[in-house]
């Protein structure tokens, strides 16, 4: 099941209802499912080309998503799959939606599904995609809002939830919280976390039970601040994960290893969590 | 553009309240230290348990009694019953708790692992105590 997400398996309706359905949904609904797409003309006077398949949708048509395929100028735009989606917007399509800021892994704006692995658009260079057409969609499980752009409210929620700042007790020190070199040496592989969704929404247990499990990346940051050394709220943090839902979903399936773009290992935090919490039993 | 009309657009709920929602169970902990503690005892009872069963192959009811007789022999047997089907119930309950999401379902879909499960064991364990003891 890892990293084979490019089915459209996975890509959830736009419109999905309210009420919980009896069983996880293993199709897609029927305003989700992909019907045809248009096949853009190549460039003229390209000697090079490339072509991407883009997932398409618009909520203001009322039509169901379709993929359109595109070719680029590969001698006139840059290496990485994001070049080749800007190239897009601004010689073919500038209908074309996504979310791009940094450019450099950063800022975490262009998560997306490309080749059938949730990755940035701006570090994954469209070389590494070997066979045919470079595949992009929109994250897996998420609500469409236009073509490459999810809905993340529910996940930065679940971020907000674990309450991602320092806690403290004690009043405030006249300088800074003390560290040592060993504690904040503890937090590296945890702070790095850029909260681009990759990881999340390439686990299964995320796509069915995304309303009650926290998912890798709030997990993760979870673990960041329960092994800050200078953090005084690590009951309390423990106590609001211990849950079959919040915690428990995570079944060690590793898509979220697989996926992270910033080389992260969200399955281990959330290990380490799990330990903790029998730790403090036993 | 219109906003998109999906659940977090149309509930009037803040997603973090929905994120929140009943709070957190603080519960689970058992039920994951209990699979794993099972799955060691069923990995130390494994091989025990298979020479029994090559032992047991081929013989009669009286054959089968007298090596059950033994008190070591059925213990290793009762031990490994125990573990496993606790291993069962709780395996099984992640599955459902995982797939099953409508809430009458899943909560009878629960009542009848463990229903299944306790019924299982203690058919397996009064078959062993039975022929252990002779009667």
């Amino acid at each position: 099941m890892a990293g084979s997400m490019d089915s459209g398996l996975a890509l959830r309706a736009p419109r999905n209802d309210e009420r919980r359905e009896k069983m996880v949904e293993f199709a897609l609904p029927k305003n989700s499912r992909i019907t045809g797409g248009t096949s853009w003309p190549k460039p003229a006077g390209a000697t090079e080309t490339r072509e991407f398949k883009v997932y398409r949708w618009n909520p203001d048509d009322g039509k169901n998503p379709s993929v359109d395929t595109y070719f680029i100028d590969t001698h006139d735009c840059g290496p990485m799959v994001l070049d080749g989606l800007i190239w897009i917007k601004n010689n073919i399509d500038p209908t074309l939606t996504f979310r791009r800021s940094c450019r450099e892994g950063v800022c975490g704006s262009c998560a997306m599904n490309i080749d059938g692995q949730n990755t940035l658009a701006c570090t994954k260079s469209m070389h590494d995609v070997k066979d045919g057409a470079v595949k992009v969609n929109p994250l897996p499980h998420q609500p469409v809002v236009k073509d490459l752009v999810p809905d993340l409210t529910n996940f930065y929620a679940q971020y907000a939830s674990i309450e991602p700042w320092l806690q403290t007790t004690t009043p405030t020190p006249q300088k800074e919280w003390r560290q040592s070199h060993a504690d904040r040496e503890k937090l590296d592989g945890l702070y790095e976390c850029i909260l681009c969704a990759c990881c999340s929404t390439s686990c299964p247990s995320y796509w069915w039970n995304s309303d009650r499990y926290l998912g890798p990346a709030a997990l993760l940051q979870a673990n960041r601040w329960v092994k800050d050394s200078r953090d005084e709220a690590t009951g309390e943090r423990l106590d609001n994960l211990e849950d079959p839902f919040r915690l428990y979903r995570c079944h060690t399936i590793l898509n979220c290893v697989k996926a992270c773009p910033k080389g992260l290992n969200p399955a281990e935090a959330i290990a380490e969590l799990k330990l903790k919490m029998v730790e403090r039993q036993i | 553009m219109t906003a998109p009309n999906t659940e977090a657009t149309r509930s009037m709920r803040t997603p973090l309240a929905r994120v929140r929602n009943l709070g957190a169970s603080h519960s689970g902990t058992s039920d994951f230290w209990r699979q794993r503690l099972t799955a060691v005892a069923m990995v130390l009872l494994m091989v025990p348990v298979i020479v029994v069963v090559m032992m047991l192959l081929g013989r009669n009811q009286a054959g089968a009694a007298q090596i059950l007789g033994s008190p070591l022999v059925a213990i290793i047997l009762l031990l490994f019953i125990i573990a496993s089907a606790w291993h069962m119930k709780i395996g099984m309950q992640v599955v459902i708790e995982d797939y099953v999401q409508h809430e009458t379902t899943k909560l009878v879909a629960v009542m009848a692992n463990n229903f299944f499960s306790i019924a299982v064991a203690l058919a397996s364990i009064y078959a062993i105590l039975k022929l252990s003891s002779g009667v």
